[in-house]
């Protein structure tokens, strides 16, 4: 440890040359995603642009589990609740308006949308008030019961959707078509991708905004000593809630561009193995910054994809593939990539 | 004198109450030694589920070789013991001191690996047994009651791991050791115990108990890939209401969760068509039976956040 106030030249060159290394990747990672479009385009391989709108989707998903887990210290592993949530509104506007009837009429009429605007703020709303709710209860916990009851609400959940017969139940819902904007045409597999970029940066913009003010402040010192912000008279429960509640809200609109991006909601979307991706995908990318979720959502959906091309047994290989990065690598492919922070 | 129809629906109530015993009992085995890995070890393991998998694979797979239920229960709680003992010094012991996110993701490969494996190994059809011919009859516990006596004799198995894991850690040096382990372990470690042994011990302990369970569930469900997650989450939801580290926690906590979603499922739709409309009622009533026993969680847990019997103040 060096004292506080010098740094030695050795460490300021070091410093440098994260920050180099910092920046080349992460530009480079940015110019390849704008012309990501373009480039599949010329190679004619359609299908990889819709293959990478979900990359992105996943990628906001697990960034808003990332603010919980690595700013919050909140290890959940029921955040798919609100992925399918998020979905499932998507899914339920667009087939009430489908068929014309109303969702619900009481205590008043409310109809069914295909309009994105309309469609997108209601997952978000609904997803973080569903975030609201199991958070009240689970954040009362901490720990190991804290994951085991994410999980067991994540459940109830899907419980409840597979329930749900008039939307699908078991079977889900097929979407007629996906939503629908001013001036773009969602259908097309390019303009989608777009908005799905585009809502990941402002998301990755948002939570990088978020974490680095007071709020953020807040909540890395609970993470770090929940006791002390206590008595330093912070509302230790109301800043955790509400840092869940940003979460949940965050895998809502994942949710609802997934519902669009497939076209089908199905109580799947919130199965626990779901959750356990999401989790999985944090990990794999690295503790430590906000682009490690993306860059775990990236690794991991491709080596599925490239997996599967080979076998259909694929996951006998991830598996032992995941135990490996658990038990030797620290910081991810973050940390290999970029390097340690400290 | 009892009309026909309330005696009918009372020696329903009563089978009922057994299913909902026999649901506890299978719960109780596999909270039993899951408990102990979290409370003991401080270690969070989701591929406890595929151990009930590997027990019931392997009895379903020497029954169908050899006929005998007994044979296929005598090779699979050595098998699943010495998989789970083999498991736990490979990967987890590596992770008794890390993060619970490090054992949540090892874990969870754990599960992808194992589910795709019984995949490979017995393809994608589900399997299926049947329990010993001995025990294929039914039961007169109440006159005009007949039971089956399979799932009677779950009930009894379940009592009797009950009692013998009661024996196990009041009676016997090792359970001492266990409990002394789960409170202070350097401590213990310091009197001259293998703690590392001691660890697997208890591991191997819990798996064996998940695979008899699995084993016993063989005739009563489907033997397919992914049976274990199914029972690993209500497992997760017993041993929250019981209290991490406690099993007689767990051993309450699996006869109330059996109860209530056996007696939700079974009722709960009757008891919505008192107020609402018949098509509405089975709606409304299927999907709150479904989430009973987690409504049930919510609520202990707002009034015990550490479960009804927690291990350690």
């Amino acid at each position: 440890m060096e004292a506080e106030g010098t740094v030695s030249g050795a460490g300021l060159i070091a410093m440098q040359n994260f920050l180099t290394r910092k920046i080349a990747v992460l530009s480079t990672c940015l110019i390849l995603l704008l012309a990501l479009p373009v480039i599949m385009q010329l190679l004619d391989e359609p299908y990889l642009i819709s293959l990478s709108s979900r990359i992105l989707i996943y990628a906001i998903a697990a960034v808003s589990l990332y603010l919980i887990l690595g700013y919050g210290g909140m290890v959940s592993l029921g955040h798919a609740a609100f992925f399918g949530t998020g979905a499932y509104v998507v899914g339920i506007l667009a087939s009430a308006s489908f068929d014309a009837s109303p969702v619900f009429s009481w205590p008043f009429q409310m109809d069914g949308s295909e309009r994105l605007l309309v469609a997108l703020p209601l997952a978000l709303l609904i997803s973080a008030f569903a975030a609201l709710i199991i958070g009240f209860f689970s954040l009362r916990t901490s720990g190991m019961y804290f994951i085991m009851i994410t999980l067991a609400f994540a459940q109830m959940l899907y419980y409840f959707y597979v329930s749900l017969e008039g939307y699908g139940g078991d079977d889900g819902l097929s979407l007629y078509s996906r939503s629908q904007l001013p001036l773009l045409d969602l259908g097309d597999d390019t303009h989608f991708y777009y908005l799905c970029l585009t809502f990941l940066l402002l998301f990755l913009l948002f939570c990088h905004r978020l974490v680095n003010s007071r709020f953020g402040r807040v909540i890395q010192g609970i993470r770090e000593n929940e006791k002390r912000m206590q008595s330093l008279g912070y509302a230790v429960f109301g800043y955790k809630l509400a840092c869940f509640v940003i979460a949940g809200a965050g895998a809502g609109l994942a949710g609802a561009l997934m519902a669009n991006q497939s076209e089908f909601v199905s109580p799947g979307l919130m199965h626990w193995t779901q959750s356990g991706e999401i989790l999985v995908m944090v990990l794999l990318g690295g503790m430590g910054t906000l682009f490690g979720p993306v860059l775990g959502a990236v690794a991991l959906l491709s080596m599925e994809e490239i997996l599967s091309m080979f076998t259909e047994h694929w996951m006998v290989y991830l598996g032992p593939f995941l135990i490996l990065v658990v038990l030797f690598t620290r910081g991810g492919l973050y940390g290999l990539l970029i390097g340690r922070e400290r | 004198m009892q009309s026909p129809a309330s005696g009918l629906s009372m020696l329903l109530f009563i089978e009922q109450i057994l299913n909902g015993l026999q649901l506890g009992v299978m719960l109780f085995l596999m909270s039993a030694g899951l408990t102990l890995v979290f409370g003991i070890m401080q270690v969070i393991n989701l591929a406890h589920g595929s151990f009930y998998m590997i027990g019931a694979y392997v009895a379903a797979t020497v029954m169908q070789q050899t006929g005998s239920f007994m044979l296929g229960l005598l090779a699979a709680l050595p098998v699943s013991a010495l998989i789970g003992m083999l498991v736990e010094a490979l990967v987890l012991r590596r992770l008794y001191q890390r993060d619970h996110l490090d054992q949540v993701l090892a874990t969870f490969g754990l599960i992808l690996f194992f589910n795709e494996l019984t995949r490979i190994i017995w393809g994608r059809q589900p399997l299926f047994m049947d329990g010993p011919e001995w025990l294929s009859g039914t039961v007169e516990l109440i006159p005009g009651a007949p039971y089956p006596s399979y799932r009677l004799a779950i009930i009894v198995v379940g009592i009797a791991v009950a009692v013998l894991l009661y024996l196990l850690f009041t009676r016997t040096r090792l359970g001492m050791q266990i409990r002394a382990g789960s409170s202070n372990r350097e401590m213990v470690a310091a009197l001259g115990v293998n703690i590392k042994l001691l660890y697997t011990l208890v591991f191997g302990l819990g798996t064996l108990l998940a695979g008899l369970a699995g084993v016993m569930a063989g005739p009563i469900l489907a033997v397919e890939s992914g049976m274990g997650e199914s029972i690993l989450i209500l497992t997760f939801v017993v041993i929250v209401i019981g209290g991490i580290g406690s099993i007689r926690g767990a051993l309450i906590a699996a006869l109330l969760v059996g109860m209530v979603d056996t007696l939700g499922r079974a009722f709960l739709p009757g008891l919505f068509r008192l107020v609402l409309p018949a098509a509405q009622a089975d709606g409304v009533g299927a999907s709150l039976s479904s989430m009973a026993i987690y409504i049930l969680m919510a609520a202990i847990l707002v009034w015990k956040p550490k479960g009804l019997f927690p291990a350690q103040a």
